[in-house]
């Protein structure tokens, strides 16, 4: 028992020094351990149903969205499109991927359109409300279709949150809107370099 | 005719105060593909020498102009439709990314990179002020 329990200590020390992750803080919030893997099954913008396979090996970064709206949505995507010009040809291996949580005004051509304005690394998701739900309350995020105007106008109440994920589908990073575009940039450079 | 002069002068001074008094900088619209809604952004100096509320916006090119603001709380976005909003005296206002921002709702026609879009501002004092925005790319700016 006592020799159990010192394997565990050695092992549990032995992590800690090999791991690296821990050895120098990133410039996001490390999520790293905290969340779990990608996955998912949606519809993509070319209306296939796609999982997280699709974006094996890539560093994928997951966004909570809605086509219509028209000032927090286009101004994260237009930032990260702008971290992704400052990493060069290295951006091939990111994927953005703009799920929205609106699939009744947000079909796949909808989709499609909207997220190539943004560059050549967005990916546009949506599905049944069910595969929605799993998605979101895997990542304790929540999202809520507001009342409609009497033009059957409405709004998404929608998160914030873009997660960062691994070339091996660990969720390791968080962003906002909030964070600069450097500090994005300075950690997709070395989650790509690992 | 020196004191002819001084007159027309004050009066051409006193032109843009006969309209609402507001300076105007860094207009400009993002554009998205179809018919989405489109937010618009400017900066606003109140310079009228007494407060100033908006009470509404139109313009040829949309349907429906509206003011709105994006707020954030417990990491969740929303936006809040705002039906007045208050520049005191002197006061500024910046319709920025991610806070307060014109709502767009339905083109009259399509809008391409590079293009102008008159929208006019309206006050509760009867006053008005059109300005002119700059019609940018989704990932510009």
């Amino acid at each position: 028992m006592k020799r159990t329990l010192a394997l565990f200590a050695l092992l549990a020390l032995l992590s800690l020094a090999g791991c690296g992750h821990s050895s120098r803080p990133w410039g996001l919030p490390d999520i790293t351990g905290h969340m779990p893997d990608l996955k998912f099954t949606l519809t993509d913008d070319n209306g296939q149903q796609v999982n997280q396979a699709a974006f094996a090996g890539k560093v994928d970064l997951l966004y909570f969205g809605y086509t219509h709206c028209p000032d927090v949505c286009p101004t994260t995507l237009a930032d990260l499109g702008k971290v992704l010009r400052q990493l060069g040809p290295a951006a091939a291996q990111v994927r953005v991927l703009f799920v929205s949580v609106d699939p009744a005004r947000d079909t796949p051509a909808v989709l499609k359109s909207y997220v190539n304005a943004f560059g050549p690394w967005f990916v546009g998701l949506s599905g049944s409300q069910a595969q929605l739900q799993a998605l979101t309350k895997r990542y304790r995020v929540a999202y809520r279709l507001g009342k409609p105007d009497a033009q059957g106008n409405y709004t998404v109440y929608h998160s914030s949150a873009v997660f960062i994920f691994d070339r091996q589908g660990k969720a390791r990073l968080l962003t906002d809107l909030d964070d600069k575009p450097d500090v994005i940039a300075t950690d997709l450079k070395r989650l790509l370099q690992e | 005719m020196r004191k002819l002069f001084a007159g027309l002068l004050l009066l051409a001074m006193a032109v843009p105060a006969l309209g609402a008094g507001l300076a105007v900088s860094n207009a400009w619209i993002r554009l998205l593909p179809g018919d989405l809604p489109l937010a618009g952004y400017l900066h606003l100096v109140n310079t009228s020498g007494h407060d100033l509320t908006l009470v509404s916006a139109d313009s040829p090119d949309f349907n429906q102009v509206m003011f709105h603001r994006s707020m954030r709380r417990d990491g969740m976005d929303q936006m809040i439709h705002l039906d007045r909003i208050t520049l005191p005296k002197g006061g500024e206002l910046t319709f920025a990314p991610g806070g307060y921002h014109l709502m767009l709702m339905g083109r009259r026609h399509p809008l391409a990179r590079g293009q102008h879009v008159k929208i006019t501002l309206h006050f509760q004092d009867g006053g008005a002020q059109t300005v002119e925005f700059v019609v940018r790319g989704a990932s510009e700016a």
